[in-house]
């Protein structure tokens, strides 16, 4: 047992840990300051609480709470691996913490970490200018769309429709409609990759891009992938690589040698920033030297005389943020490259492909689709996947991303990492396997060993209650 | 393994048995024969990254860092810093919370999410409204996600959005980028000594307006006086008012509900965070009726199968994982950790402690105004306002020039304009209020 939370069940019949306000809570009037009453509030609620017992409360909030140092993760396509300590303590460093208004001269140390780290992410994505502007993914995807716009709209092209395989993630649908794109969907072949074919008939003149995850989102390498940069650029468009599942490739392949054109990072999946119960995160985003000019503003680079400036590129889309992104993130990212070098990057990808095979071998669920890298796709069969990931919670572990891609029936997409020891590998496939063997009413009743049972989720939704006033206004 | 630089990954487990043993397993005999590359695209080149130990890399970012000159900085215009107790830091980095992920497993992540409804409690208690997210990346993109709410939720086509020609530049191309897709067009209303020019925005507006956008504080620093006068236009026009503010000024300021806002998004990175070089933490809230419409993530209280209080994320078929290209936005990944932290920090200063730290934040630059104000060759504050935590200071010589000159005598302020100074004092640099008038003394 990896981790049991059982016992916090014992605690109260009613919740686990009261809200703040509803250990203490102070409403105070607003008047008698230094602005006139018609430009203040009346009053304000807050908890009152001293900083033990607020130490109390957040504590035990984070005892209910599982991360990747209580166990297992291998949340498929979100990379969980382990978060190296010296990357907070550096993240925390005085001289990091600067206003982001600060003249160029006065912020020499930032601009050379951020040109360094674009520099790394150049070289390690195969691109040739990396801007570390966007906040997340789904951010950098919208820049990355932004920038292909730029281009077409640059030659005089304006282009409608961005091209996305039925097995992407959510966010690439959502960023094409976003930046004002028709999504044409691309049924996936019969082996699970791009289907050159049906890409072939996909694209037009109107194609703007198309968006890749590469391995997609099954683990499979797209092996075609030079002819299906070749069909789109010979259709005018461009060819996006969402980096998502870049753990898999570090030092092994690049996705500016297969022929994407931009493409984003994940700081927060393969360079290990800490996803912090789901952000900040960071999405630099790399091109070819062509879309250099469409990069966002500001960009940082090193002048000829070795000191640090930002500049605005000649066609830039502008902005997608409103001062330099997530900066502390950039510097984790940096500290985490430049730990590990080029060596130990390509390491970590062969020992994230090995993980992966290897518990795969060991688990008896049916893979439908291979070979897979870094993450593979198990289907639950009969059983229901989110309830098989429940009932793997009471294994003590944290199960992996369910019923995604559809193309596999009941999916449970399981991405180990590289930080994962053999045992702790032959731990979780005993908990696939136990959990398999068990019949669907276990399943459905589960989790038991969690800190909560089972949530209604569909109660949740129906009845939003969404602020402890909704609460208190539903006791009234 | 401490401080190794020997070949490979620190950080994974494998022992040279372990690496064999799996291999084995696996039918293979190097962990590169799993990769199914085609050659024609396999890397074989060096990355050109040496590796450097734990030691030797905290000393070269400290030494990279520390080319930074050493500036006290009064400086503002969206991005605040306020004093983070220890206390924050502390438990937000206990590994629970800053290792997980998503709540998508709410039985083993009731900590988070409670920490989350908490943040987003406090936000609806500070700006009056029903709804508020657990958070956008910053106040630039809750901008532009506004926009294009505002687009989806009024009954009839609209497609202008205005926002003040006083306006952080970083909000506005932001804007401009989230509006391009849905063809909105961004315009401007004019401002009257930093505050909304009713008349002129009276003039501006008409029903094709889907958004009109106005801050308390404005990014001169200047307290809004007109907030109502606008809630009333954008009313009569069918359009959303969107009000910019953050936590801190809430705590004193007229409630964003009670002047009419539909929509309030701003920075909060200014509680738990503080200076980040820009790095932020966007807010979000909203109305109940347009629950269905917000972008990002919603944690919302339920029960669990003991009847048990419990907590989930929620409407999450507005979301891009579940509604794709019909989603509300494409945002994931959101800033999650920095709103714990300013849950954290606001709970440790409470209520007393929220509205006092706001009216520090109106007595500190109309003091330090007036010391400025005193010199020969500034005038300050420029604008006949009220201020919050910043203002802008008249120089008779090149505010340029001025700038650089106080950053040789060590301090940071902002030069917004050929002979304009904008000077933010906060809790943080209040302590060097009266060397930074000696020093501008100086420099005039
Ligand atoms: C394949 C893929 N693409 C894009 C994203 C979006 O990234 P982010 O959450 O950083 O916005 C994810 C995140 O889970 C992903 O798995």
């Amino acid at each position: 047992m990896i981790y049991d939370q059982a016992s916090y069940r014992d605690d109260s019949d009613e919740l686990y840990e009261p809200l703040l306000v509803e250990k203490a809570s102070k409403e105070v009037a607003v008047e008698d300051g230094p602005l006139p009453d018609d430009l203040t509030r009346d009053t304000l609620e807050m908890p009152e609480l001293s900083e033990p017992e607020l130490a109390r409360h957040y504590t035990r909030l984070s005892q209910m709470n599982y991360g990747v140092e209580n166990g297992p993760f291998p949340l498929g396509s979100c990379t969980m691996k382990y978060n190296p300590k010296y990357i907070d303590q550096v993240a925390g460093l005085d001289d990091a913490a600067v206003h982001p208004d600060r003249s160029e001269g006065s912020v020499q140390g930032v601009l050379d970490v951020m040109a360094t780290v674009q520099d790394y992410l150049a070289s390690i994505g195969g691109m040739d200018e990396v801007t570390l502007q966007p906040p997340a993914g789904a951010a950098g995807e919208f820049t990355g769309i932004a920038i292909a716009r730029a281009y077409h709209r640059a030659n005089d092209d304006e282009r409608s429709e961005v091209i996305i395989p039925d097995s992407a993630h959510g966010t690439n649908f959502a960023t094409a409609a976003m930046a004002g794109f028709d999504v044409v969907e691309l049924p996936s072949g019969e082996d699970g990759r791009v289907h050159l074919e049906a890409l072939e008939e996909a694209v037009c003149d109107d194609t703007a891009a198309l968006m890749l995850t590469n391995p997609n989102t099954l683990g499979l390498f797209e092996r075609d992938i030079e002819q299906i940069a070749d069909v789109v650029h010979d259709a005018g468009g461009l060819v996006y690589y969402d980096g998502a599942n870049l753990n898999a490739l570090l030092g092994q392949a690049r996705p500016g040698d297969m022929g994407f054109d931009i493409m984003h990072f994940n700081l927060h999946k393969t360079f290990a920033v800490p996803h912090g119960g789901g952000g900040p995160g960071a999405g630099p985003v790399g091109v070819v030297e062509d879309l250099a000019e469409f990069l966002p503003d500001p960009h940082a680079r090193e002048t000829d005389d070795g000191d640090y400036e930002l500049y605005e590129p000649a066609q830039s889309i502008g902005k997608v943020h409103g001062y330099h992104g997530n900066w502390l993130n950039s510097l984790r990212g940096f500290a985490y490259i430049a730990r590990l070098g080029g060596d130990g990057l390509a390491d970590t990808s062969e020992k994230a492909v090995l993980n992966a095979n290897y518990l795969a071998t060991q688990v008896d669920l049916e893979i439908p689709y291979g070979p897979f890298h870094h993450e593979f796709v198990a289907s639950a069969g009969d059983l229901d996947a989110a309830d098989f990931a429940k009932r793997m919670l009471d294994y003590g572990v944290h199960p992996p991303t369910t019923k995604w891609p559809e193309l596999v029936p009941e999916a449970l997409m399981t991405e180990p990492t590289e930080t994962e020891s053999i045992e702790t590998l032959d731990a979780l496939a005993t908990a696939f396997d136990n959990v398999l063997a068990e019949d669907e009413a276990t399943l459905a009743s589960a989790p038991n060993r969690t800190t909560a049972g089972h949530i209604d989720q569909a109660s949740a939704a129906r009845n939003p209650r969404l602020s402890w006033h909704a609460l208190e206004d539903g006791e009234e | 393994m401490s401080d190794t630089t020997e070949p490979g990954n620190p950080f994974t487990p494998h022992t040279p048995s372990d690496v064999e043993q799996m291999l084995d397993a696996v039918d293979a005999d190097d962990a590169t024969d799993l990769f199914d590359i085609p050659s024609a695209v396999r890397f074989d080149g060096e990355l050109g990254i040496d590796a450097r130990g734990e030691q030797e890399l905290k000393r070269e970012i400290t030494e990279t860092l520390a080319q930074n000159d050493e500036l006290v900085e009064f400086m503002g215009r969206g991005h605040f810093a306020h004093y983070v107790p220890s206390m924050v830091d502390e438990l937000s980095m206990r590994s629970e919370f800053v290792t997980s992920y998503t709540q998508y497993q709410p039985e083993i992540a009731q900590g988070f999410l409670q920490a989350l409804f908490e943040f987003q409690s406090m936000l609806v208690e500070l700006t009056g409204l029903e709804i508020a997210n657990c958070s956008i990346y910053d106040a630039a993109t809750a901008l532009g996600e506004a926009a294009t709410l505002a687009q989806r939720v009024r009954s009839t086509s609209g497609d202008r959005v205005l926002v003040p020609e006083l306006l952080h530049e970083g909000k506005r191309g932001v804007l401009e980028n989230y509006a391009d897709g849905p063809d909105l067009v961004v315009d401007t209303y004019p401002m009257d000594d930093a505050n909304v020019d009713v008349d002129g925005l009276e003039a501006a507006i008409d029903d094709d307006v889907a958004m009109v956008y106005a801050e308390n504080p404005t990014v001169r620093g200047t307290v809004e006086e007109n907030a109502s006068a606008v809630g009333d236009l954008a009313d009569e026009h069918d359009a959303l008012f969107v009000l910019g503010s953050d936590p801190v000024a809430m705590s004193l300021l007229q409630r964003p509900a009670d002047v009419g806002a539909d929509v309030v998004v701003g920075e909060a990175a200014m509680l738990g965070l503080g200076t980040a070089y820009g790095m932020g933490t966007g807010i979000f809230a909203t109305r109940e009726d347009y629950l269905r419409q917000v972008p990002g993530r919603l944690v919302g209280a339920s029960e669990d199968d003991d009847g048990r209080r419990a907590y989930t994320l929620t409407l999450q078929t507005r979301e891009q994982h579940i509604r794709r290209e019909r989603a509300t936005s494409n945002i994931c990944t959101n800033q999650a950790w920095l709103a714990l932290r300013v849950a954290m920090h606001a709970a440790h200063l409470g209520a007393d402690g929220m509205v006092d730290l706001a009216e520090r934040m109106v007595e500190l630059p109309t003091e330090l105004a007036a010391d400025l104000d005193a010199l020969d060759g500034i005038e300050a504050p420029v604008h006949d306002r009220h201020h919050f935590r910043e203002f802008a200071a008249r120089t008779d010589r090149s505010a340029a020039d001025v700038a650089a000159d106080l950053e040789s005598e060590g301090f940071a302020v902002h030069a917004i304009d050929d002979h304009l100074l904008q000077v933010c004092v906060t809790d943080v640099n209040e302590h060097a209020t009266d060397d930074l008038v000696a020093a501008m003394e100086a420099v005039l």
